[in-house]
């Protein structure tokens, strides 16, 4: 532990903290540095005081919309825009589960060959670098407007984020119980059920769980590029000035979520 | 151990009949509930438009395949901006959530009846929106452009922050802050000295965890208007030019790459 003591001229010594970086000169450059970034950065922010002023009426009008949301005017809208993200949630979160356990088997270095390690890797890598919005765009230019691209893009995305932490669990188990079920002449898709799986399998439940959870917030959104769900019929009542519907929108949005996040932390915990 | 007498041999099952019957049940009922899910989205999928998906993909592929080099020239400055969007963004909400989770920690909090349940709220709301939404209402209010997209950014990473924040300071070790008390230290002293050390790398991994999720939203934030490379995205997509979005696509996979590196690196040194 270094001690940093100030200079003994008057009075009793008196400690001080150690700084995080020792190197006073390193220190202040790196300040420096920090604060020319933050002047960069914030000089290329334009604030209009003109427009916001305008937009602050618009504001009190959204908060106004909050205190007394409309849920009755869109409601066909809202109701068929819930069960557009639900649906997409469950089919994008079953068929992204089962593609995903494969790819994981491929990504995982203990299990799959070198190539097919590289081309799940590189699958892996493709799907989590790009946000769902951008993978929305695309899927909906292949397979046109509605919940089954948006379900797609879902499904895809899902590959990526449990495939890599699915492989990584793979990458991590214990050695010695793969070794007992081979020396029991076990075939290659038996090691993976009754070697593999086991170990894997409680956390990859409660993974799910959790994106399934994530899929729903997904799928409130990616309606706003033409892909289903919830998020275009928001948009919509927000084009329309609606904010008393957007704010039933949002409110309903929010409960879901809720339900979501508690059932599935309430079954990890009471069954994982 | 299940094991089934089957005539004069004994054999090995890995589950007992009861779990055997139970997995049973949860298999008939999630894809039963698939099945109900699947009509659904499929009375509402024109499947003319699937099925031609093949073609649509390859045409472009065809498309994308001959990029606009030139291009690459017009997104550095909405790529810059992208990443400054993410990083003050993450910057305010790290001023933000700081206060917020001490003030939600049970162990900190100043009153657990009424400080705390506020700070929670706080918390609960940020979470549960998704930072495009943010961006969506935000560009009605303070208008288009970057400005929109940071607040989208801090109001939507306050909630992420705050929450794995106060989870790690309640788990600190009682008895180091003990241990600062019992030299007379003042409540403030107790907090930089006790408290603030031991959480300290959790909130430098968790800072650089939710930069390096803002960088990946802050690409889609200019869709609804909100400043960033999403602008770009967006006008190239509605004019067809397949082209310059994979030159857009390029950027994005180069940037995030660069970031998720940078972000695991830092998580890497601290934890």
């Amino acid at each position: 532990m270094t001690i940093a003591l100030d200079a003994p001229t008057a009075g009793p010594r008196r400690w001080r903290k150690p700084p995080m970086i020792a190197d006073a000169r390193l220190r202040y450059a790196l300040y420096a540095l920090i604060l020319v970034y933050l002047y960069v950065a914030l000089s290329s922010v334009t604030v209009n005081y003109a427009r916001i002023l305008v937009g602050l009426d618009r504001g009190a009008a959204f908060v106004s919309g909050f205190l007394s949301p409309n849920f009755t005017t869109r409601w066909r809208d809202i109701s068929n825009g819930m069960l557009e993200s639900l649906t997409m949630t469950v089919i994008s979160t079953a068929v992204g589960v089962l593609l995903s356990i494969p790819v994981a088997l491929g990504a995982a270095r203990n299990v799959a060959p070198p190539p097919i390690y590289v081309a799940c890797r590189g699958l892996i890598a493709v799907s989590r670098a790009f946000q769902e919005v951008v993978i929305a765009i695309v899927f909906v230019a292949m397979f046109g407007f509605g919940p089954f691209a948006g379900a797609m893009t879902l499904a895809f995305s899902t590959i990526g984020f449990l495939g890599k932490l699915l492989a990584e669990d793979i990458e991590d188990i214990d050695r010695a119980q793969v070794e007992a079920i081979r020396a029991s002449g076990a075939s290659w898709p038996q090691l993976m059920n009754y070697a593999v799986q086991p170990q894997v399998a409680p956390r990859f439940i409660g993974l799910c769980l959790y994106r399934l959870d994530i899929n729903f917030r997904e799928a409130s959104v990616i309606g706003i590029v033409g892909a289903g769900g919830i998020g275009a019929t928001l948009n919509t009542a927000l084009a329309r000035y609606e904010y008393d519907s957007a704010a039933a929108i949002l409110l309903s949005i929010i409960v879901v979520v809720f339900i979501a996040e508690y059932s599935s932390g309430f079954i990890r915990k009471r069954f994982l | 151990m299940p094991v089934i007498e089957a005539g004069d041999h004994r054999v090995w099952r890995r589950r007992d009949r009861a779990e055997q019957l139970r997995n049973w049940l949860i298999w008939l009922v999630g894809t039963a509930l698939f099945i109900v899910c699947w009509r659904f989205i499929s009375e509402r999928t024109i499947w003319i438009f699937v099925l031609d998906a093949p073609q649509q993909a390859w045409d472009m592929a065809v498309r994308m395949s001959n990029p606009p080099m030139g291009y690459f020239n017009r997104i550095l400055q909405p790529m810059w901006d992208t990443v400054n969007m993410a990083t003050i963004g993450t910057l305010i909400a790290i001023a933000i959530a700081t206060p917020v989770a001490f003030l939600a920690a049970s162990n900190t909090t100043p009153s657990v009846y009424f400080v705390r349940p506020v700070a929670l709220a706080i918390i609960v709301t940020s979470r549960s929106i998704n930072a495009l939404i943010w961006a969506l209402l935000l560009v009605l209010v303070v208008g288009p452009g970057l400005l929109a997209g940071i607040i989208a950014i801090a109001l939507r990473s306050i909630g992420f922050i705050g929450k794995l924040l106060y989870e790690a300071i309640e788990e600190i070790d009682e008895t180091q802050v003990e241990a600062i008390r019992a030299t007379g230290a003042q409540p403030t002293q107790v907090l930089s000295y006790g408290i603030w050390p031991q959480v300290l790398p959790a909130f430098a991994g968790i800072s650089v965890y939710r930069w390096d999720i803002n960088i990946r939203e802050a690409t889609i934030l200019g869709l609804v208007g909100a400043g960033g490379i999403g602008v770009q995205l967006q006008a190239s997509v509605n004019s067809l030019a397949w082209g310059q979005v994979s030159v857009i696509f390029m950027a994005i996979l180069v940037t995030v790459v660069f970031s998720e590196w940078v972000s695991a690196k830092v998580r890497h040194a601290v934890l």
